[in-house]
């Protein structure tokens, strides 16, 4: 897989968070966008006021929630499962699913309800297999970082992956890996590619295209 | 309990004060208003109330539709009374419909009976009561009312219409007719379409009514009767639905209403007592015919259902919140849902939240922390973006 550097967009607030605004150079103006666990919708309202985005996003904390609606953000306060439930086929340009995948119960069946929903996927995850969660684990313990902050017993990730493993079950689910863009634990940009990067990344950013459409996924 | 006299300055603490109802002709015989059914009416009056001022741009305005048996009396206290307006903990200075900063306007509905005109009105050619001779009514009838009294006070475009359960069906109807009228719509536990078991209450409701000997078909105020039972159960059994069973527990439990309990078919226990106050209370205030003409528009709401419905709305995107309340059993979350995945699949601004409250369908009046917070972010924004 190539990885080109990042189209940088005409338009981006300096305020984004540094990974929503590589999220935010993957989505071409004018797109209809659905942002899940938009948290207070800072990519959605950089996207309706910079590239003329619509679109809706998809939040369960409460405070998070009233904070998206205080920025005119439209947000839906429901699980990320039912939503996708209820929308229709490729009724968005693009659906966003930014550090939540490894929160959820069920991430095969988000993602092909993701792959339904939108046109492409963007999807940003930590990385499990990055090397020094790995050293930790042959320490005896579980991975800490700044990408999995949390002890063990509190931690709201359910399921921990690795890139290769990830990479996998897009393959399994029919999503093509348009690009993919892979970090250091500091946030710097990883210039490598193939398998290596999934030991020296501490989080990735992927551009998915659901191969067919019609095809059945799991 | 307050007291039966005209409000202390303390009690108007946060209020918009003394206010009155006025009233307008908006439509006469010679220019009546014409129904959606075709039917034509006139003439036509209709009750109101302002609050707040109307800004220089005139773009701070905020409709406010009521529910089945609201009035136009939402805010402030009128002389003389013991309890403020139906929405007053909303409505007021820094409170989340700030009048401060927003000119707020409330009109009873067509088809009510405080101060609009509706079947109990005379009619013009007999002088006695419509009764039944009264045309059915539809929602979109209540928004074209509500479009003539904003021709009346000069304001073109409003910057939100508000209404929870038929007022938020008002609030649905104006933005998918009339998007061009209005910037924001708030839809508050509200319904696009009843389900089987709203519309069986509603029919019971009105058999009460009409079962009654005293309704005289719907000619009782000249004849000098008045359904009283008939309506007093429809008002107790209604209000059964409007809160839930962990609010009717928590409020009266198994409770007596005498210390000795006797046993018998009068009002032995405390919930008893509350819904017989309930449904007398409600005859001071509320019309038979009223009720069963407003009920019927409810029953027959489902403006979804024309293949055309959003086509409007598409071309002239409004903003909408909807909102339900997780114990409200009358119209429960799924109708919150079905509203909001509509507008959705039409591609417009929808919020969705469903506050967690334990009072059924009566959460909407009442001054939920998480509730009125929502609303406050909302209104505040749509202030910022204006009209």
């Amino acid at each position: 897989m190539s990885a080109p550097s990042p189209r940088r967009g005409a338009a981006r607030p300096a305020s984004l968070r540094p990974d929503l605004a590589l999220v935010s150079d993957q989505i071409a103006a004018g797109s209809r966008v659905l942002d899940l666990g938009c948290g207070q919708g800072d990519l959605l309202r950089s996207l309706m006021d910079a590239k003329d985005c619509t679109g809706t996003g998809v939040e369960i904390d409460p405070d998070a929630v009233l904070g998206a609606i205080r920025r005119g953000v439209p947000v839906i306060e429901r699980d990320i499962t039912s939503v996708l439930d209820d929308l229709a086929d490729r009724s968005y340009d693009v659906v966003v699913l930014s550090r939540t995948l490894q929160t959820m119960l069920q991430p095969a069946t988000v993602l092909a309800g993701m792959a339904r929903v939108g046109e492409r996927l963007v999807v940003s995850v930590p990385n499990f297999g990055y090397y020094r969660n790995r050293f930790r684990l042959l320490l005896g313990r579980m991975p800490m970082s700044k990408e999995i902050p949390y002890s063990w017993y509190e931690t709201p990730n359910l399921r921990f992956t690795t890139l290769a493993d990830l990479e996998d079950l897009f393959d399994r689910l029919g999503l093509r890996i348009e690009r993919r863009f892979t970090y250091t634990e500091t946030g710097r940009r990883l210039r490598m590619y193939g398998r290596l990067s999934n030991w020296a990344a501490g989080a990735a950013v992927y551009v998915l295209c659901p191969i067919d459409a019609g095809r059945t996924r799991a | 309990m307050t007291s039966p006299v005209t409000p202390t300055a303390d009690v108007m603490a946060g209020s918009v004060g003394l206010v009155e109802t006025e009233t307008v002709r908006l439509f006469t015989a010679a220019q009546p208003l014409v129904l959606v059914s075709g039917a034509t009416l006139g003439p036509v009056d209709v009750a109101y109330e302002t609050y707040g001022r109307l800004n220089a741009d005139r773009s701070n305005a905020v409709f406010i539709c009521h529910a089945l048996t609201g009035d136009a009396h939402a805010a402030g206290w009128h002389a003389g009374d013991r309890h403020p307006g139906w929405w007053d903990n909303l409505i007021g200075p820094g409170r989340p419909l700030d009048t401060d900063r927003f000119f707020v306007v409330c009109a009873n509905l067509l088809g009510g009976c405080q101060g609009t005109t509706g079947p109990s009105s005379p009619h013009p050619e007999t002088g006695r009561a419509y009764g039944l001779d009264f045309p059915l009514l539809e929602v979109a009838d209540f928004v074209t009312v509500h479009r003539a009294l904003l021709a009346h006070l000069g304001i073109e475009r409003l910057l939100a219409v508000l209404g929870g359960s038929l007022g938020g069906m008002q609030a649905l109807q104006w933005s998918l007719d009339h998007p061009e009228d209005l910037a924001n719509a708030l839809i508050v536990a509200a319904s696009s379409r009843l389900t089987a078991q709203n519309i069986a209450f509603s029919a019971v409701a009105r058999r009460a009514i009409m079962s009654d000997r005293q309704f005289r078909d719907g000619q009782y105020a000249a004849e000098g009767t008045m359904p009283a039972v008939g309506l007093a159960i429809a008002r107790m059994m209604a209000h059964i639905t409007y809160l839930s069973e962990d609010a009717f527990t928590a409020k009266f439990g198994r409770t007596s209403q005498f210390e000795t309990r006797r046993r018998g078919f009068g009002i032995d226990f405390a919930v008893e007592s509350y819904l017989d106050h309930q449904g007398t209370t409600f005859l001071e205030r509320f019309d038979a015919l009223s009720y069963l003409y407003l009920t019927r528009v409810m029953d027959y709401f489902d403006p979804f259902a024309r293949p055309d419905a959003l086509a409007a709305v598409e071309q002239r995107p409004v903003n909408h919140l909807v909102l339900s309340f997780d114990s409200d059993w009358r119209f429960s979350t799924d109708h919150a849902l079905r509203i909001t995945r509509r507008l959705e699949q039409a591609r417009l601004p929808v919020t969705f939240r469903e506050i967690s409250s334990a009072f059924g369908h009566d959460s909407f009046l009442l001054a939920d922390p998480v509730y009125h917070a929502t609303l406050r972010a909302f209104l505040d924004r749509a202030l910022e973006v204006g009209t």
